[in-house]
């Protein structure tokens, strides 16, 4: 018979978190959609149905139930984070690959939920470019600036029966961070490559709005404490920091904090993805070093490294070290001396 | 808030939980005083130590009062008669306790007078603190808000030690249980009494009363009976588990009670209000404790505190305040954060014992299946110890023993917020408990195989030097037989050799002979006389053959 405490808090469960967390990304995925075209919901969907079928084909295989694991969220968490990573309108089969890395090789190869070393988005994201960086670089234009842009059943047409007659320069473009890194790479000043109607007000046309709601449904994580304030603080200073150190070394080269903070991944990464308990630190001083060096390295790739966006790598790399930082940064025990804390 | 109550710098403790209070539904009606039963079952364990031993026998005629249990040991207790009457039993009976085993216990059939003793009310200020200390043994003065730890340990303020802050305990920060509130409400200046005998016999300088806000009508009692003198009524932010004595301690004075040590290392003591109350009655009246303020709350039919007597079946106090309703599922004994199930419900109330709780369905429904731990960290942000429950959670899992003391598992205090809060409901509690246990059954087993492995050590040294000296006197008795032209050839080695082999066929010899047929052992005489009969007829039947052949 189990034990003392009878009771348990209402309304807390994993699924209550994970819908939590979905609903945070909804603004995101609303101005997606207003600027980017109906693609989006298609890529959602599609990573939504593999993400449920590996799901299911893992839990038989594993011979678990599939009740309790199906219904609480964690893979209809890990699907939106990938397609919300992924350029939308790439063939089918591309975030079928994505799911099935992120889902089969990185959650249930290492245990299921819970047990994952590795965020399985991000390990989805890494798979798929490294193995077809070409697809992963074609982000469809903001509608504003696209020669067209494909409403909702071209794009399911584009998503299953692959490009067909349209050619894809007529919908997609280089995001801006690919776009500074070219020119930049080619010769061409930051700032003067910065003018380009692509980059918008902040850093990036459309996406930087998509930040900004990525952004105010990570406040509202915060204030329902699904998260706390360390990691996101941490990343985007960081982030921030790093940015800002390298433009005033070589302002010709390099992009301001701004531009960073609403361009790629970084407003997802530092609210929905560094923050996913179980492949981050948990101690409050190991989420500070965690995120902190996350972002770091997030710019330190953009700014150096072979691809365009650092998040995921550097999203990767500090999942390595997560229980090393743990290990390390327990907090001291109410009534114990800070130097009589034995080491874990 | 209430006047009179002192507003006073508060520090908040890390951690805690808010879950819902349940308070009012006791405490509409005052506290009242259980009938009298027929009979009582009265354990003689009721308190945190040696159990008390028994000083009456079947047929004793007892007194309300009268001494039953003797205090055995130092960390013990006494234990009396809750009523007049006759010791009908002195046996093992179902107490409350989370094991659900058995304890002893003294029966007690009630003659329906209720006599008491003689009561004999303490000098308490011209008393030797020793003699005191003694009296307050005897008369079964223990701790009331749960832990019953026996009284006069922690009124000993020691040779050296300082303790200037007395706190009394009036948090009650467990849901549904509102003993103390009714007490501090009905009986604040006896509270206070006692607590005056308290600051005396530890030399106290202050006495602090920490209550909690959810608790107006016992604030402002306790600050109308406290208006004159220097106790300092503090109205304590509620937070579960506030009134945990460290816990409290650091609310209200800021002093950090160290991991391993009690809360005099910081110069604080703690009581509970109701152990005040009954030291009241001890010194004042010179009653030994023999009833205690139960709440009886839940799924009851009137829910209420009802002041009871020590040995009462619990059932019989359930029926007390309406009885269980239908769809009641169980009893708790104590809150529902820290409390455990009632395995039994005729099972005395005991010292320990504050309250009833009768759960439902609706209240206490059925824990979902627990699902993998997704490392949240809401237990490490609830918990009061600042442990890292999950990680605790891991290594207990996992066996990892040693991991979790390096990761503070004696800290943990079994709240029970981090089971609480968990979104995954893992009943983590439990894994913690099952870690402590086996920790402490290895340490047993790791000194009684160091004890074992020390004899095995000392008895072959033993056998080793036993050898040594009997080939040395063999040779000895050689060397003198060869002295004295005895046995010319005999070398002392072969000698030596020829007595343990000698020694070795004697053995032999003895061991066969003491080898019995083990299974014709003790028989009973009917059995024994038919095996000598089978016996009889074999030795005939022998010598029948032997004849016939020959």
């Amino acid at each position: 018979m189990p034990g003392s405490p009878h009771i348990t808090a209402q309304h807390t469960s994993v699924r209550s978190v994970m819908l939590k967390v979905l609903a945070a990304l909804i603004p995101g995925i609303l101005v997606h959609a207003w600027f980017f075209g109906p693609g989006i919901w298609v890529s959602l969907l599609v990573c939504t149905v593999f993400a449920y079928v590996f799901e299911t084909l893992a839990l038989a295989m594993r011979n678990l139930p599939l009740k309790p694991f199906l219904t609480d969220g964690s893979v209809l968490v890990t699907a939106w984070l990938l397609a919300l990573s992924l350029p939308t309108l790439a063939p089918w089969w591309l975030y079928a690959v994505g799911m099935l890395f992120a889902v089969l090789v990185a959650k249930h190869l290492y245990g299921g939920l819970g047990q994952n070393l590795f965020n399985p988005a991000m390990v989805g994201y890494a798979a798929l470019i490294v193995s077809f960086p070409a697809y992963m670089t074609q982000w469809p234009a903001p509608m504003d600036l696209a020669g067209h842009t494909p409403d909702l059943l071209e794009s399911i047409d584009l998503v299953f029966a692959g490009q067909g007659a349209v050619s894809p320069d007529a919908y997609t473009a280089a995001t801006p961070l690919d776009t500074l890194r070219t020119l930049v790479r080619a010769g061409g000043d930051a700032a003067a490559v910065m003018q380009e109607p692509v980059f918008g007000h902040l850093g990036a046309r459309g996406q930087e709005m998509v930040a900004l709601m990525y952004l105010l449904g990570g406040l509202l994580l915060l204030t329902h404490r699904v998260i706390s304030w360390h990691i996101p603080v941490a990343f985007l200073g960081a982030v921030a920091l790093t940015a800002t150190g390298l433009h005033l070394l070589d302002a010709s080269r390099h992009a301001g904090p701004l531009f960073h903070l609403v361009a790629g991944g970084t407003m997802l990464g530092a609210f929905f993805i560094l923050t996913d308990p179980v492949s981050a630190s948990a101690t409050p001083r190991g989420k500070l070093i965690y995120a902190g060096l996350a972002g770091f390295l997030t710019v330190i790739i953009r700014a150096f490294g072979g691809y365009p966006d650092g998040v995921a790598f550097a999203v990767l790399l500090m999942n390595m070290a997560v229980p090393f930082i743990d290990a390390h940064t327990q907090p001291r025990v109410f009534g114990q001396a800070g130097k009589d804390r034995e080491r874990p | 808030m209430a006047t009179g109550v002192v507003a006073r710098r508060l520090y908040r403790f890390p951690g805690g939980v808010h879950p819902e209070g349940h308070k009012s539904v006791s405490t509409a009606t005052p506290i009242a005083e259980m009938p009298l039963l027929p009979r009582y079952v009265v354990p003689l364990r009721q308190h945190i130590g040696e159990p008390a031993s028994p000083v009456v026998q079947p047929g004793d005629r007892v007194l309300r009062g009268q001494l039953i249990g003797r205090p055995e040991g130092y960390v013990s207790v006494g234990v009396h008669a809750p009523t007049s009457g006759r010791v009908l039993a002195v046996e093992m009976r179902p107490v409350p306790h989370p094991s659900g085993l058995m304890d002893l216990c003294v029966v007690i059939e009630a003659d329906g007078e209720d006599r008491a003793v003689e009561p004999t009310p303490l000098d308490w200020h011209r008393m030797d603190a020793s003699a005191l200390r003694n009296r307050l043994r005897e008369m079964g003065l223990a701790g009331l808000g749960g832990a019953v730890f026996p009284s006069f340990i922690k009124l000993n303020p020691g040779a050296k030690r300082q303790i200037p802050i007395l706190i009394l305990n009036g948090a009650e920060c467990e849901p549904w249980i509102t003993c103390d509130d009714m007490l501090m409400r009905e009986r604040a200046s006896e509270i206070l009494m006692g607590a005056q005998v308290m600051r005396h016999m530890l030399c106290a300088e202050e006495v602090l009363v920490g209550i909690e806000d959810n608790k107006p009508e016992a604030l402002a009692c306790m600050a109308e009976a406290a208006a004159g003198s220097d106790v300092e009524v503090v109205a304590v932010p509620t937070v579960y588990p506030g009134g945990g004595g460290k816990q409290l301690t650091y609310t209200l004075t800021g002093r950090v009670t160290p991991s391993k040590g009690l809360t005099t290392d910081v110069g604080v003591q703690v009581f509970n209000v109701g152990t005040a109350y009954s030291l009241y009655r001890a010194v004042h009246l010179g009653e030994p404790l023999v009833s205690r303020v139960v709440t009886v709350t839940g799924h009851v039919g009137s829910p209420r505190s009802l002041e009871v007597r020590l040995g009462s079946p619990i059932a019989e106090v359930i029926g007390a305040a309406g009885g269980a309703l239908p769809g009641a599922t169980g009893e708790v004994i104590g809150g529902p954060m820290m409390g455990f199930d009632l395995h039994d419900a005729s099972a005395p109330v005991t010292k320990a014992v504050n309250c009833i709780l009768v759960k439902n369905a609706e209240h206490f429904p059925p824990k979902p299946p627990p699902l993998p731990c997704i490392r949240c960290g809401e237990c490490a942000r609830a918990c009061p110890a600042e442990l890292q429950p999950y990680e605790l959670y891991w290594y207990a899992r996992h066996r990892d023993f040693g991991k979790t003391q390096s990761y503070s598992l004696f800290d943990c205090i079994e709240c029970g917020c981090c089971s609480y809060v968990c979104p995954s409901h893992i009943p983590l509690v439990d894994f913690y408990r099952f870690a402590k246990s086996e920790i402490w059954a290895r340490e047993r087993e790791k000194q009684a195989a160091d004890l074992a492995r020390e004899r095995h050590e000392f008895r072959s040294y033993r056998l080793a030097r036993e050898k040594q000296e009997k080939a040395e006197r063999l040779a000895k008795k050689a060397s003198e037989r060869l002295e004295s032209g005895a046995v010319a050839n005999d070398d002392p080695e072969a000698a030596r050799k020829k007595a343990i082999l000698a020694a070795a066929i004697e053995r032999a010899k003895q061991a066969r002979a003491a080898v019995q047929p083990k299974n014709v052992d003790d028989l009973p005489a009917d059995k024994q006389r038919e095996i000598d009969a089978i016996e009889a007829r074999r030795q005939q039947h022998a010598s029948a053959a032997q004849t016939s052949d020959t």
